[in-house]
């Protein structure tokens, strides 16, 4: 019954849609973050940010100087 | 919310634990060679000013205004505190995979995680190292931005030729993974106009193993750990998180 419900209701966003995109946000969030901190401790071309993490940028092998 | 908990929960608990464990690793081999390279950055940056004659071009970050932790403690706990925000970026990554995975049916356990782990090195570490090798401090190096750019899209290319080669359907489709694995080293790394240190070559060396060899192991762990945590609290194995994902729903789609 659900099914057919979902089929007529043309062009508007199904439930599943809405409902899929409301789980995906956090899994985009997530690896936003995640992608943020690295390029932070490893990439961003700060300098107090480049001596905290110095060690670290080299122990990884981030390209560093 | 309670998605995004499941997603947070593994990587910072995998991430202070593997963060910990690279700290202490890393003081085995790595960091005793960093802090003997910059004796001969410091060495030749004395020189430098004494006589004032041909130094290298050598951005050294040490000097100027900016702010650093003093040798020591603080520069060990600014280390430890990097390694640990460093896992759990890493961390969130697989993470992120692993709720995808288990959406779709698939659980990531301890055994599996150590297969992530490898990956996450290879994505990160070893792919990278063939152009850019791990490098002591006061190395010759190339222009700071067209190393990062390099490293940046060969990270990006391994993880999408690593992700085709095991996950792309149909199964043909995997061959052509092989493609963004060997296009960043087709086009090569950004090389310096002379290769060298102030290091001595041999150190330079032990530095590679030692920064190669510690990162896997860092690795390894991380993956490990971030599955293991997924699975006892993270994956969809006891709640389904998402209908909407699932592998029965997409057949409708």
């Amino acid at each position: 019954m659900a099914r057919t419900a979902q089929l007529t209701t043309g062009r508007h966003a199904s439930p599943d849609t809405i409902r899929t995109v409301r789980r995906l946000w956090p899994l985009f969030f997530a690896a936003l973050l995640g992608v943020s901190i690295i390029y932070g401790v490893g990439l961003a071309n700060s300098s107090a940010l480049h001596n905290a993490a110095h060690d670290t940028r080299h122990s990884l092998a981030f390209p560093c100087h | 919310m309670e998605l995004l908990g499941r997603i947070l929960l593994p990587a910072v608990i995998s991430g202070v634990i593997a963060g910990a464990f690279f700290t202490g690793l890393q003081y085995i081999e790595v960091i005793p060679l960093i802090y003997e390279a910059e004796t001969y950055e410091t060495a030749e940056a004395a020189g430098r000013s004494l006589s004032d004659t041909h130094g290298t071009d050598s951005q050294d970050a040490h000097d100027g205004e900016a702010w650093a932790p003093d040798d020591g403690l603080a520069r060990a706990g600014m280390t430890l505190l990097a390694n640990i925000v460093a896992a759990i970026g890493f961390g969130l990554l697989l993470s992120v995979s692993f709720v995808l995975l288990s959406a779709r049916g698939r659980t990531v356990v301890g055994r599996a995680g150590l297969l992530w782990g490898l990956a996450g090195f290879g994505i990160f570490n070893l792919a990278p190292a063939f152009g850019l090798p791990p490098e002591l401090p006061g190395s010759e190096a190339a222009a700071l931005e067209g190393r990062q750019g390099w490293w940046i899209l060969t990270v990006v290319l391994t993880a999408l030729g690593l992700g085709l080669i095991a996950f792309a359907r149909p199964v043909y489709v995997r061959v052509l993974g092989v493609i963004p694995l060997v296009v960043p080293h087709v086009i090569g790394a950004p090389a310096p106009a002379h290769h060298g240190g102030l290091a001595p070559e041999e150190m330079a060396e032990r530095y590679i193993y030692a920064s190669l060899v510690t990162s896997a192991a860092f690795w390894l762990a991380l993956g490990a750990l971030t599955a293991f945590v997924h699975d006892r609290f993270g994956s969809s194995r006891r709640r389904r998180i998402s209908p909407a994902l699932s592998p029965q729903s997409e057949r409708k789609e």
